[in-house]
């Protein structure tokens, strides 16, 4: 199978702390790759790398093939990786709906002339991202508060609704930071069903994540990271009988 | 931004009644004439100025107290051209714009980089900076003394002198305003200024380029800025450094919150509002000021998103 993402050799040191440490994998595109590790493994600075907050040491990061390593994160969502964030960053004083539709940005165009003259071809645009909006908020099953002020929602819509706001930038990748941190058995529930639903319509997920059994159940390839270094990679059984994970795990 | 809570169907009827206010208050003026006329004359000027620093700090959330460095680069453009090389008021104030643009692209560039407090410094200083170059540039603009005799408003043969011409003229003028606010707004530029304002990293990461719609937005507030000080100079018929300090900006940051922060109509009633309540208070003589202090003061303590905010509260609450 094709691979969208290609991590390679990546390294990031904060002075003599070597936080990721030559880790390299690929992500296919096709499916849902979960990077695990206990804490401090290196997780989230190995996502911050991917997504472009910021660059690597030494390493490099290939997007569809082409070196993105050094792109700012606006220029990666540009080329089809769209992040999510691990304490969500919504826009709280925008409606749900609102929210998805700032998310359309990428697959639109029109700046201060088509606002305010607003020619057939922007009025249709906008149509279309008002149907979009409302079908990807449905999609997480989010249509009854789809006017009530983000702020206002509980947590875990509130991730479910983070999502709905990067897929409608139409992402061949979305990355998705601890996912399920906060939410209720429940609440995790719809998001294993919402991510699962997301791979099955063609969007390659990798997500970073500490809640083994999320992972276990939606992840076709897992790669674990201890101590920066990347320690194991398979399917999610074989790596629940890799010796070196089980170590890292239980300590 | 404020959201309602309700679906977008429902009814409006107290942000209307802010509208039917300010077409009220215009109303009167324009009846009764005379030193009222003149007062609401300078808030309708106001009104557009407010409504560029609104989609400035309103809508996309950024400080900038240097917006009278435009409405100067504004005013003196059109006074210097419509009295020294004769020309006619509109063709004065499309060349205020594209100076005041220019400016604000130049100073745009390095300045938008900073945020909160160093944003609002560095904007504090480009506005006391173009004050200094009114008052020092005499050969341009006679320092202190000022220019006198800028013609009135005009396009050809018509000429806006009475009060009721120039305030007719004026409120087309805020509605225009306002209306090309409220289309920015549900547009994709508007959402784009909302994600910026709303979180700078969220917005990065759906692929804004956070640093472009700051400078758009930037643009936007300086080229309104610039319209309100020409409209000054051609309806006041003079000009001098005075017009354009530190003054306007607060009174400015006043209206604006006293109207209502990110709101279309807040700017307008804003406006108007803080522009009157001193003449409705001059009967009081020593406690004038005191009364106009605890007046705004009130309001914002029971209308903290300001006037067009409360009027948005009550209506989402008769929407649910």
């Amino acid at each position: 199978m094709n691979a969208i993402l290609e991590v390679k050799n990546a390294t990031r040191r904060f002075g003599g702390l070597v936080a990721v440490d030559d880790v390299s994998f690929t992500v296919p595109s096709k499916g849902v790759t979960a990077v695990i590790g206990p804490n401090g493994a290196g997780k989230t600075t190995l996502f911050n790398i991917i997504a472009g907050t910021f660059p690597p040491s030494e390493g490099a990061i290939l997007l569809g093939g082409a070196d993105v390593t050094a792109l700012k994160p606006e220029a990666k969502a540009a080329r089809g990786l769209v992040r999510t964030f691990q304490l969500v960053k919504l826009f709280q004083d925008l409606t749900a709906i609102e929210n998805v539709k700032v998310g359309f940005h990428l697959k639109t165009r029109g700046g201060l002339f088509a606002a305010l003259v607003q020619p057939a071809w922007a009025r249709n645009a906008e149509k279309d991202v008002e149907d979009g909006a409302a079908a990807l908020l449905d999609l997480v099953g989010l249509s009854k508060v789809a006017f009530s002020p983000a702020a206002v929602l509980p947590y875990g819509q509130q991730r479910l609704l983070e999502i709905a706001r990067a897929l409608a930038a139409r992402p061949q990748i979305l990355l998705l930071d601890e996912p399920a941190a906060g939410l209720n058995a429940e609440e995790s529930e719809r998001l294993a069903k919402t991510i699962r639903r997301i791979a099955a319509d063609g969007t390659a997920v990798l997500l970073i994540e500490h809640d083994m059994k999320l992972v276990m159940d939606i992840a076709d390839e897992v790669v674990v990271l201890d101590y920066g270094r990347k320690i194991a990679q398979g399917s999610p059984d074989a790596v629940k009988k890799d010796p070196a994970v089980i170590a890292a795990y239980l300590g | 931004m404020v959201s309602e809570q309700a679906s977008p169907r429902s009814r409006h009827f107290a942000s209307a009644g802010i509208w039917v206010l300010a077409a009220l208050i215009v109303g009167y003026a324009l009846v009764f004439g005379g030193y009222i006329a003149t007062i609401v004359a300078f808030a309708l000027i106001y009104g557009v100025f407010v409504s560029g620093l609104n989609i400035f700090m309103g809508l996309t959330a950024q400080v900038s107290f240097g917006q009278s460095a435009f409405a100067a680069i504004g005013g003196y453009t059109s006074a210097v051209l419509t009295t020294t090389y004769e020309w006619a008021p509109l063709p004065g104030m499309l060349a205020g714009i594209v100076f005041a643009l220019l400016f604000a692209l130049v100073i745009g560039f390095p300045t938008l980089r900073l945020k909160g407090h160093y944003l609002a410094m560095a904007t504090l200083a480009i506005g006391l900076i173009t004050y200094e170059i009114a008052v020092e540039w005499e050969s341009v603009t006679q320092g202190y003394m000022g220019i006198s005799g800028i013609p009135p408003l005009g396009i050809g043969p018509f000429e806006a002198i009475s009060d009721r011409q120039i305030l007719a003229t004026l409120s087309v003028i805020v509605v225009i305003v306002a209306f090309a606010v409220t289309r920015i707004r549900k547009s994709r530029l508007g959402r784009a200024f909302a994600a910026v304002a709303g979180s700078e990293e969220a917005a990065g990461a759906l692929g804004i380029n956070v640093a472009r719609y700051k400078l758009t937005s930037f643009l936007l507030a300086a080229g309104l800025a610039s319209i309100a000080g020409s409209l000054f100079v051609h309806v006041v018929g003079y000009v001098s450094p005075e017009v354009f300090g530190m003054h306007m900006v607060v009174l400015a940051f006043t209206m604006v919150y006293i109207g209502g922060l990110g709101t279309v109509a807040g700017p307008v009633i804003g406006a108007l509002i803080v522009s009157l309540l001193p003449e409705l208070f001059r009967g009081m003589r020593d406690s004038q000021d005191l009364a106009y202090g605890i007046t705004l003061i009130l309001i914002l303590i029971y209308a903290p998103k300001g006037l067009a905010g409360l009027a948005q509260s009550f209506d989402a609450r008769r929407g649910k």
